[in-house]
C-alpha cells in the first residue's frame, strides 16, 4: 500500500489531524515527566538507612523537674537519670541492646556540622558537611551498623556532657562515604580532624559502611550519608533510646517500655507518640512522596485513558463519514484487512507526529523542571518507554472503529452518501 | 432565540450519548483536579493576618563573621540575643515584639491529670497587640512586666479548654516548667496560617498554648525548640541558654503604619550595622532587610515544591482534557454539515449557527464544570484526609466556587470556538446536493 491516499486524505482534516498529534504531544510530555517523578520518589523511599531496621523502635521522653542541662551540676544529675533509664531497659526480656541517641535517620531533627583536615576551618574551605549521632559502646550494635575499617567504640571512650556543650570529642566513628570524602587515597582510620572549626583535634577510630543523616529534606542531598558517630551521651531534659528487641518480640518489647520507665522515676511525659517502631518512622518520613506518587501515578492512568478515548472517538467519526468511500474501495479490490491497515498506519502517522513532538515537549518540561525544582535530567529509557506506549496505545484504541471499518461491505458503495 | 438554541443544543447533545458523556467527563475530570490543587495552593498562599499583613516588616541584619557556614549573601533569618534586645528597646518602630519558639511542661494541680508539654512561645508585651490576637478572657502582659520578668501567662483557648474546662481562668495559678505563674489572658481561636512568626517550628497547623514573657523564659532556662545558627568560636553551654552575640535564635518584628516608617526603619537598620561596626561587633558591610509578610513568605518559599507541582500537572491535565474536547466536538460539529447546511439554506445567518453552537459547548462546559466542582469537593476530602500539617485547611472558599464554574464555563467556550467556527464555513444547501 502506497502511503499516497492516506496523506491526502489527512490533508482534509487538518484540524482534527493536529488535534490528536498535539493531544499525544501533551500526554507524552506530562506522562514522561510524571513517571520519571514517580521513578525518583520510589528510588528515594526504597534507599536503605544503613540500620538494620527490623525489631528496632525508638523511645522519646521528657522529664519534669529535672534539672537544666544549662546549670552547674545539672549535667551530672542527668546522666545519673539518664543510667538508670538505660539500666532499666536493658534489663527487660525481650530487649537485645539499647543505647542512647540524639536521634535516628529519617526522623528529621538533626545537629549537622563540618569536617576538616586544619584545625580552626569551617565548611567554606571545601570540607565535608556532615550529622552527629550521639550515642554509647552499644549504638553500633543496637543501630545494627557494619564496621568495615577499625574499631568500634568500648565502654572506656563513652563521655556525658550537656546537650548544649560544644567540646570537640576525642574520637569519632564516620562513615565510609565520609571518610572517602576527607580522604580520597584512603586509609582514614587513626588520622586527625577537626570538627565545627574547632582547633582541638578527633581521632578516627572506626569506619561503617553506612548510615544516612536523619533528615530526608532536599537541603541535606550533598551529604545524605555522611555520618559521623560520637561516644557521648547527652544530657538534657529530654532523652532518646534507641532499642533492638530480640527476634520477633518487637511489640512485646515496645509494650514493656513504659512501665518500665515510670517505674524508674514516674515524674516524666510519655505519650503515645514517645515510643515508635522504626517501620512506623520510616513510614512518616516518605508519607509525602508516597502520596505524591501515587497522585501522580493516577493522573497519567487518567491522561492516557482520556487520549484514548480522544482517539476512539475522533476514528470512529472519520469511519462513519468516509462510509461511502471505504464501500467504493471493498468494491474495487481492497480486501478487509487493507481497510484495517489504512486506519492502522493513519494512525501510526499521526501518533508519529505527536510523538516527535511530544519528545521534545517532554525535554522542554523537564528542563523547565530542572530550573523550578528539585529534579534531575530524564533519562532516555524513561522518554524510549513512554514513545512506544503512546504507539501501542494509539494502536490499541484505533482497533475497534478500524475494524468496525474493514466491516464495511462493498455494496456501500452503490448507496447515496 | 437562546431558549430554541439550548434546546436544540440539549437534543444534539441527547443524540449521541457516549460522545457527551466523554466530552463532559473529560472536562469534569480536568476542571476537578485543577480545582483540587488550585484551592490547596490558595489556602497555603494565603494572607495570615489579612488588613494588617502590609505594616508588619521582619528587620533582619548581619552580625555574622567572615567564616560560619550559613551560605550566601542574605543576613541570617534570625537575630542574636543581644541584637533582638537592642532593637527592641531602640523602640524605633510603632510596635514592636521580641520571640522565639520552644516547649514546657504544663503541671496541672489536680492529681487526676498527668504533667504534659506544649508549645509554647517567649516573646514581649506587644505582640498580642501588633499581630491583632483576639482575647477571650483578660489580656497580655505589660511592657514593666517584661522587665520585671513577670510570672505571667497567656494562655491558648484549647489549653483553657483543657484544664478549666474552658471558664474564665484570668488570675488563676498555673504551674509550668516548676514555676507558679499567673494566668493574665486566654486567647480566642487563634491560629494564623502560615505561621509567618516562626517558620522554623513548622509552617501551617501549628499553634502555641503558652505564651510568657521572654526575659522569664530566659531567666528559667525553659527549652528553646527552632532553629539556631552559631559560628565563630562562642561555645554554648553553661550560664545562658546560647552565646548571646553569636547565635541567630531570635525572631523580631515590627509595625510600621506607613511606607515612609518603613524606609525609616530600614534607615535605622543600616545606621546600627554601622554603629556596630564601629564598635568591633560587626565585620561586614550593613546587610540589612525588611520585608513585610507576604514577601517574607515568599522569600522562605513557605509552599511545598510538591504543591507547586501537582498545580501544574493538573493544569497539564486539564489542558489536555481541553484539546481533547475540541476534537470531539470537532468531529460531532462537522458531522452536523448537513443540518447547518440546512439551516443556512432557510436563512440563519453564520453568526446565529456560531452562537447556536457555542451554547451546545456551553451546556457541556456547564455540566462538566458541576461534575468538575463534585469532583474537586471529593480531592479536597481526600486531601483533608492525608497525612500532612496542612490538611485541615483544604476548604473551598466561595472565591474558588466562582473561580470553578467560571473556569469551567471558559475552558468550554475556548474548546467550542474553533469547532463552531469552522462548523460555520459550510456553504448554504452545499450539502443538500448530494442527498
Amino acid at each position: 500500500m502506497t502511503m499516497h491516499p492516506i496523506l491526502a486524505a489527512l490533508r482534509k482534516h487538518k484540524a482534527g489531524v493536529v488535534l490528536i498529534a498535539l493531544q499525544i504531544a501533551l500526554t507524552l510530555a506530562i506522562v514522561c515527566n510524571a513517571v520519571f517523578i514517580i521513578g525518583q520518589r520510589i528510588e528515594r523511599v526504597n534507599r536503605p538507612t544503613g540500620l538494620v531496621e527490623n525489631d528496632l523502635f525508638l523511645v522519646t521522653q521528657q522529664w519534669v523537674g529535672a534539672p537544666s542541662g544549662d546549670e552547674p551540676g545539672g549535667v551530672a544529675k542527668l546522666d545519673t537519670m539518664q543510667l538508670e533509664d538505660l539500666a532499666a531497659l536493658r534489663n527487660l526480656p525481650d530487649v537485645a541492646s539499647v543505647a542512647p541517641i540524639n536521634t535516628l535517620p529519617l526522623l528529621n531533627s538533626s545537629w549537622n556540622g563540618s569536617m576538616a583536615l586544619q584545625p580552626g576551618q569551617e565548611l567554606r574551605q571545601g570540607q565535608a558537611r556532615t550529622t552527629y549521632y550521639f550515642g554509647d559502646e552499644q549504638m553500633l550494635s543496637t543501630l545494627g551498623l557494619r564496621l568495615v575499617a577499625g574499631r568500634g567504640f568500648t565502654a572506656g571512650d563513652v563521655q556525658h556532657r550537656g546537650f548544649r556543650d560544644t567540646t570537640s570529642p576525642a574520637i569519632v566513628i564516620v562513615t565510609r562515604e565520609l571518610a572517602d570524602k576527607l580522604f580520597p587515597q584512603g586509609g582514614a582510620v587513626g588520622k586527625t580532624v577537626y570538627i565545627d572549626g574547632s582547633s582541638s583535634p578527633t581521632a578516627i577510630v572506626g569506619v561503617v559502611e553506612r548510615l544516612q543523616v536523619p533528615s530526608t529534606g532536599s537541603w541535606v542531598n550533598a551529604f545524605t550519608w555522611n555520618a559521623t558517630l560520637v561516644p557521648t551521651r547527652l544530657n538534657a531534659n529530654f532523652s532518646r533510646y534507641v532499642v533492638r528487641a530480640k527476634p520477633g518480640r518487637l511489640d512485646a518489647a515496645m509494650r514493656a517500655v513504659t512501665p518500665a520507665l515510670y517505674k524508674v522515676n514516674p515524674m516524666r511525659v510519655l505519650d503515645d507518640d514517645s515510643v515508635r517502631s522504626f517501620a512506623e518512622i520510616r513510614d512518616r518520613a516518605y508519607r509525602a512522596d508516597r502520596g505524591m506518587a501515587i497522585l501522580m501515578g493516577v493522573v497519567c492512568l487518567i491522561l492516557l485513558c482520556v487520549t484514548a478515548a480522544g482517539i476512539v472517538g475522533l476514528t470512529s467519526f472519520w469511519v462513519g463519514q468516509r462510509h461511502r468511500q471505504i464501500g467504493v474501495r471493498r468494491a474495487l479490490g481492497a480486501r478487509k484487512v487493507d481497510i484495517l491497515r489504512y486506519f492502522q498506519i493513519e494512525n501510526l502517522l499521526i501518533a508519529g507526529a505527536g510523538v516527535v513532538i511530544g519528545v521534545l515537549l517532554a525535554v522542554g518540561l523537564n528542563l523547565w523542571l530542572m530550573s523550578h525544582y528539585e529534579m534531575t535530567r530524564i533519562p532516555v529509557p524513561y522518554v524510549l518507554t513512554g514513545v512506544l506506549a503512546m504507539l501501542a496505545i494509539g494502536q490499541a484504541a484505533v482497533f475497534v472503529p478500524a475494524r468496525r471499518a474493514s466491516n464495511v461491505p462493498p455494496v456501500e458503495a452503490t448507496r447515496a452518501a | 432565540m437562546f431558549g430554541y438554541y439550548l434546546d436544540l443544543a440539549l437534543h444534539s447533545l441527547k443524540r449521541n450519548k457516549a460522545l457527551t458523556a466523554l466530552m463532559v467527563l473529560a472536562i469534569a475530570l480536568g476542571i476537578g483536579a485543577s480545582m483540587t490543587t488550585l484551592t490547596v495552593l490558595h489556602v497555603l498562599s494565603g494572607d495570615p493576618l489579612p488588613g494588617r499583613s502590609d505594616m508588619l516588616y521582619y528587620p533582619q541584619i548581619d552580625p555574622r563573621d567572615d567564616s560560619g557556614i550559613l551560605p550566601g549573601k542574605e543576613p541570617p533569618f534570625q537575630l542574636t540575643e543581644i541584637d533582638g534586645f537592642n532593637l527592641l528597646r531602640a523602640q524605633r518602630a510603632d510596635r514592636q515584639a521580641l520571640m522565639t519558639g520552644g516547649a514546657v511542661p504544663i503541671q496541672p494541680d489536680s492529681a487526676a491529670m498527668d504533667p504534659f508539654y506544649v508549645e509554647a512561645r517567649y516573646t514581649t508585651a506587644d505582640f498580642f497587640a501588633m499581630f491583632g490576637a483576639p482575647f477571650h478572657y483578660g489580656r497580655g502582659w505589660s511592657a514593666a512586666d517584661d522587665e520585671a520578668k513577670a510570672r505571667e501567662v497567656v494562655i491558648g483557648s484549647e489549653l483553657n479548654e483543657r484544664l478549666f474546662g474552658g471558664v474564665n481562668s484570668v488570675g488563676r495559678t498555673l504551674r509550668v516548667a516548676d514555676s507558679q505563674f499567673r494566668i493574665v489572658g486566654v486567647l480566642g481561636n487563634w491560629a494564623p496560617s502560615p505561621h509567618f512568626y516562626d517558620l522554623n517550628t513548622g509552617s501551617y497547623g501549628y499553634a502555641e498554648q503558652v505564651f510568657m514573657p521572654l526575659q522569664t523564659a530566659l531567666d528559667l532556662h525553659v527549652a528553646h525548640n527552632g532553629s539556631t545558627d552559631c559560628w565563630g568560636n562562642g561555645t554554648g553551654g553553661v550560664g545562658r541558654i546560647y552565646p548571646s552575640s553569636s547565635c541567630v535564635w531570635m525572631q523580631f518584628w515590627v509595625q510600621l503604619d506607613t511606607p515612609a516608617k518603613a524606609a525609616d526603619y530600614q534607615e535605622f537598620l543600616v545606621h546600627y550595622s554601622e554603629q556596630q561596626k564601629a564598635l568591633g561587633r560587626f565585620v561586614k558591610a550593613p546587610n540589612v532587610r525588611l520585608r513585610n509578610v507576604m514577601q517574607w513568605l515568599a522569600y522562605w518559599q513557605v509552599i511545598p515544591d510538591d504543591v507547586r507541582l501537582q498545580t501544574w500537572l493538573a493544569f497539564g491535565f486539564l489542558l489536555v482534557c481541553l484539546v481533547n474536547t475540541v476534537g470531539l466536538m470537532l468531529a460531532k460539529f462537522l458531522r452536523r454539515s448537513a443540518e447547518l447546511s440546512v439551516r443556512r439554506a432557510l436563512g440563519a445567518s453564520r453568526r446565529a449557527l456560531f452562537a447556536q453552537l457555542l451554547i451546545e459547548s456551553g451546556v457541556v462546559g456547564m455540566v462538566g464544570g458541576a461534575g468538575g466542582l463534585l469532583l474537586a469537593l471529593l480531592g479536597l476530602w481526600v486531601v483533608r484526609h492525608r497525612p500532612s500539617d496542612y490538611a485541615a485547611l483544604a476548604h473551598l472558599d466561595p472565591a474558588m466556587l466562582l473561580t470553578t464554574f467560571l473556569l469551567a464555563l471558559g475552558a468550554s467556550l475556548l474548546a467550542g470556538l474553533l469547532p463552531a467556527w469552522r462548523a460555520c464555513q459550510v456553504a448554504p444547501a452545499l450539502q443538500l446536493k448530494s442527498n
